[in-house]
């Protein structure tokens, strides 16, 4: 790229391709992509990295699932030289490890060592290389100059550091697991983070690669708050913009206040572990309660790293897809930075039995209040609907499940947070039904609708709407069937983080396993309409699905400067009732006749 | 949205190198072509840096909160600790730490200027102040402490502790002054690079972004250094 590009660079780009054409032979072109500034290369290649990712925490939670299909295999005590059941007492003969010439540890069989690293690895994966930048650092880097009307994101070099300082530290993470592996859990609790493993680097490894990937996070949120700030189009006030680019912008926010933290708190953690320096250790007068206060100071407002970038997606597809003006804009994107800021109080509900009375009565009060904005979204969401010209295809029908499993997910919080049912549901499969319905019934569900929803945009294909239904009906059932399952479990009182359970429960968990196959077949099904896509589908039109925001008045795939022309906003993201869509035929995509006397949309 | 918003900056022509190459470097320096102007893009410089000195504060800000609880729980600890630091040294590093902030102030000035010379010299003093802080910091402060036993958490072995928790308030100190050390390399890594930088004429009136960021940050690990200071020296 020129840097001494004139400002306007309409004059001479009407012969520019599109930013996938290709630049000389092979290596040229990955040369091009590994050194590109382009915010739309690395936010493709930030989209492959984290599908990748994806898998690996995918088949990692297939393997739990899988070992969790039978109730007492690993869990074991040997009584007067025999090997019993913890549960029942039943004598087990023949208990063979799960990976053979692997010797039993200290009474810990082989299994469950493997059992608590494939659930670590899960999580770790999931939450720090998957969930926290799969929006943001892949759709968001795309859309955010796109929908702002920007050549690019404010600083492109950071960018692209950004990009390889998580392939960085997603090597690092990847190198632990192939040592080994860790069974610290996602959340590197001490004691478990400075004592297990010792004789390894591996934890080190791992703490590292997230210390190092939330580098990469702070950089994105940076660069986002500051394109938000300078790089509107002209004629685009603050609420003129999409509720995508709100989202962005408090995602960012608290990408930037939140990581540091965990910066220190992994950098302590890492002194505590290597040095023995004392301050988490309770034998030499540390405090292990610090570090979790440290960490849920992070990890909490990073839930909602995850889950307001959802949102963002959700008020895109939603409006488009039922060509209707969205409901109540300002509640949406005053809703949207409520969230960002009740997230910074609330830490203290991952500690109610750690705490003290007060002051988890004072933070189950606060996480109450994170009730209200998000209410506010669904019902606008619903609100939206409406009376709306619904499309069923796949943004829509993914649309459709968010609100149904975010929901469930939103109101299941509820009994989290008060903390007298908390006393018994705390640790227990119904917190993780509860932060998988948000995470992945939200977040991942959203992230894939969006997939869907700009895939004709970025690569300017269509894909094969009749498969892709087929894949997100089956991801729905696999996931409901996986998910709800474990809310009864938990309610039950099977904890978390078990390898074994009571004969019992074999007949949910076995349910449950069942639905993550259906889930994974779905996933692999998405994945072959990906690939049947960019192989062989057919050329996307400019504006496939009648879209109002400024992505789609540019070409699909987009030129490298996104637009021949400075765009100029003259209407509203959402405006479906006054203006008709750029690139669109009225015959397709017409517009709403005129209200009756007395009549209300809404 | 009826009004155009351009920012206040009209759209500018960015300057054609070929045609300047008589001019200084300052001058030919183009900007990047997402932005319409050079103050824009110099502002968004600005915002970006001052997002970042707010992740600094946080990093530290858990450093703090750190020393905040041990120093509840423990203050003959941290009492009996501080008594062990020389004020003298932390204040001489104190003053070391506002002369390099004076003068790489004074830097900024003079590039706006167009001083190249005083702009050298200025953030050539810089750099031996941050030089002379690590040199007092290691050989007069940690080299004699450590020989002492004065360590941090399991390494602690000052026989005449007062205080069972003493490590802690060591395992602190360390950290704490560590990650400040830390701070000052990068910092001073950058105005290296700075310095290199207007040997060959980057900075003159209005292009003086990179001095202007550099010396945001450095001036952010002088205000750290303002909080460690009296936290560590000073209480007893």
């Amino acid at each position: 790229m020129s840097t001494i590009d004139t400002h306007n660079a309409g004059q001479h780009a009407h012969h520019e391709g599109s930013y996938l054409t290709p630049h000389g032979g092979a290596l040229a072109t990955i040369w091009n992509w590994a050194t590109t500034i382009d915010h739309k290369k690395i936010g493709v290649m930030y989209l492959f990295a984290i599908m990748f990712m994806f898998f690996l925490g995918g088949v990692a939670a297939l393997g739990v699932r899988a070992e969790l299909w039978e109730p007492t295999r690993v869990v074991t005590q040997v009584v007067e030289g025999e090997t019993v059941t913890s549960y029942t007492g039943q004598v087990l003969v023949n208990l063979a490890p799960i990976v053979p010439g692997v010797e039993s540890e200290g009474g810990i069989s082989a299994g469950m060592n493997i059992y608590n690293r494939a659930f670590s690895l899960h999580g770790i994966i999931m939450t720090f290389m998957v969930i926290v930048p799969s929006v943001p650092a892949s759709l968001g880097n795309f859309f955010l100059p796109l929908m702002l009307g920007a050549k690019d994101v404010a600083f492109p070099r950071l960018n692209l550091m950004s990009w390889y300082i998580y392939v960085f530290g997603s090597i690092f993470a990847v190198a632990a697991v192939v040592m080994g592996g860790v069974d610290t859990g996602w959340t590197f609790y001490t004691p478990y983070s400075t004592m297990t493993d010792a004789d390894h680097l591996r934890v080190v490894f791992v703490i590292l690669a997230a210390f190092i990937l939330g580098f990469s996070s702070i950089l994105t949120g940076l660069n986002f708050i500051v394109t938000v700030h300078k790089l509107r189009a002209p004629g685009m006030g603050w609420f003129d913009m999409p509720l995508f680019v709100w989202a962005m912008y408090a995602t960012a926010i608290i990408q930037v206040l939140a990581t540091p933290v965990i910066g220190i708190t992994l950098l302590l953690l890492i002194f505590e572990r290597v040095f023995h320096v004392g301050i988490f250790d309770p034998r030499m007068g540390g405090d292990p309660v610090l570090y979790q206060h440290f960490f849920w100071f992070y990890s909490h407002p990073v839930v909602y790293v995850m889950i307001i970038p959802a949102f963002g997606i959700i008020n895109e597809i939603i409006p488009v897809h039922a060509r209707k003006k969205l409901f109540g804009y300002r509640a949406m994107a005053f809703a949207t930075l409520g969230i960002a800021a009740v997230s910074f109080l609330v830490w203290g509900h991952h500690m109610f039995t750690a705490s003290g009375e007060l002051a988890a009565m004072i933070f189950s009060a606060l996480t109450f209040l994170v009730a209200i904005p998000t209410a506010i979204k669904v019902f606008n969401w619903v609100a939206t609907l409406y009376k709306g010209s619904i499309a069923f295809n796949t943004p829509m029908l993914y649309a459709l499940s968010f609100l149904f499993m975010f929901t469930i997910g939103g109101l299941t919080g509820l009994p989290l947070a008060t903390l007298a049912t908390d006393l018994h549901l705390h640790d227990s499969y119904f917190v993780v039904a509860h932060f998988h319905y948000v995470m992945m019934g939200g977040t991942i569900i959203a992230f894939v609708g969006g997939i869907h929803h700009w895939w004709p945009k970025m690569f300017g294909k269509l894909y094969n709407e009749r498969w892709a239904i087929i894949g997100c009906v089956l991801v729905f059932i696999g996931f409901n069937l996986t998910f709800f399952t474990q809310f009864i479990l938990g309610t039950r009182g099977m904890p978390r983080r078990y390898a074994s359970y009571p004969d019992e429960f074999q007949f949910l968990h076995q349910l449950s396993t069942i639905g993550s196959w259906i889930l994974g077949i779905g996933f692999l099904i998405h994945l072959g309409v990906f690939v049947h896509s960019l192989v062989a589908g057919r050329k996307a039109p400019e504006n496939p699905w009648g879209g109002l925001s400024l992505e789609w008045e540019t070409e699909s795939p987009p030129i490298e400067h996104n637009f021949h022309h400075e765009p100029i906003v003259k209407h509203g993201p959402y405006d479906f009732d006054t203006v008709q869509p750029p690139h669109t035929d009225p015959a397709e995509f017409p517009m709403p006749e005129p209200l009756r006397p007395g009549e209300r949309t809404h | 949205m009826t009004s155009i918003d351009t920012g206040g900056n009209p759209p500018q022509n960015n300057p054609q190198p070929q045609a300047l190459s008589t001019e200084p470097r300052w001058k030919r320096q183009p900007f990047a072509n997402h932005w319409r102007s050079h103050a824009e893009d110099f502002d968004a410089c600005k915002i970006g840096m001052w997002l970042f000195l707010t992740t600094e504060v946080l990093l530290f800000a858990g450093i703090f909160v750190a020393y905040a609880v041990f120093r509840m729980w423990y203050p003959e600890a941290f009492a009996n600790g501080s008594h062990h630091l020389d004020v003298h040294w932390g204040a001489l590093n104190t003053v070391i730490l506002l002369i390099s902030s004076f003068t790489v102030a004074a830097s900024i000035r003079n590039a706006q200027l167009n001083q190249q010379g005083l702009l050298k010299i200025n953030l050539s003093i810089t750099l031996f102040c941050a030089l002379l802080f690590m040199i007092i910091k290691f050989t007069f402060e940690y080299a004699p402490k450590w020989a002492e036993g004065k360590r941090p958490g399991v390494w602690f072995s000052y026989p005449f502790a007062a205080d069972p928790n003493e490590h802690i308030w060591w395992s602190l100190y360390y950290s704490a002054t560590g990650i400040h050390a830390l701070h000052v390399l990068i910092g001073a890594a950058v105005l290296f690079v700075i310095l290199l930088k207007s040997f060959k004429g980057w900075y003159g009136p209005k292009h003086y972004t990179g001095i202007e960021v550099a010396g945001l940050y450095w001036h952010l690990v002088d205000v750290i250094w303002i909080f460690l200071f009296p936290l560590l020296y000073l209480i007893h």
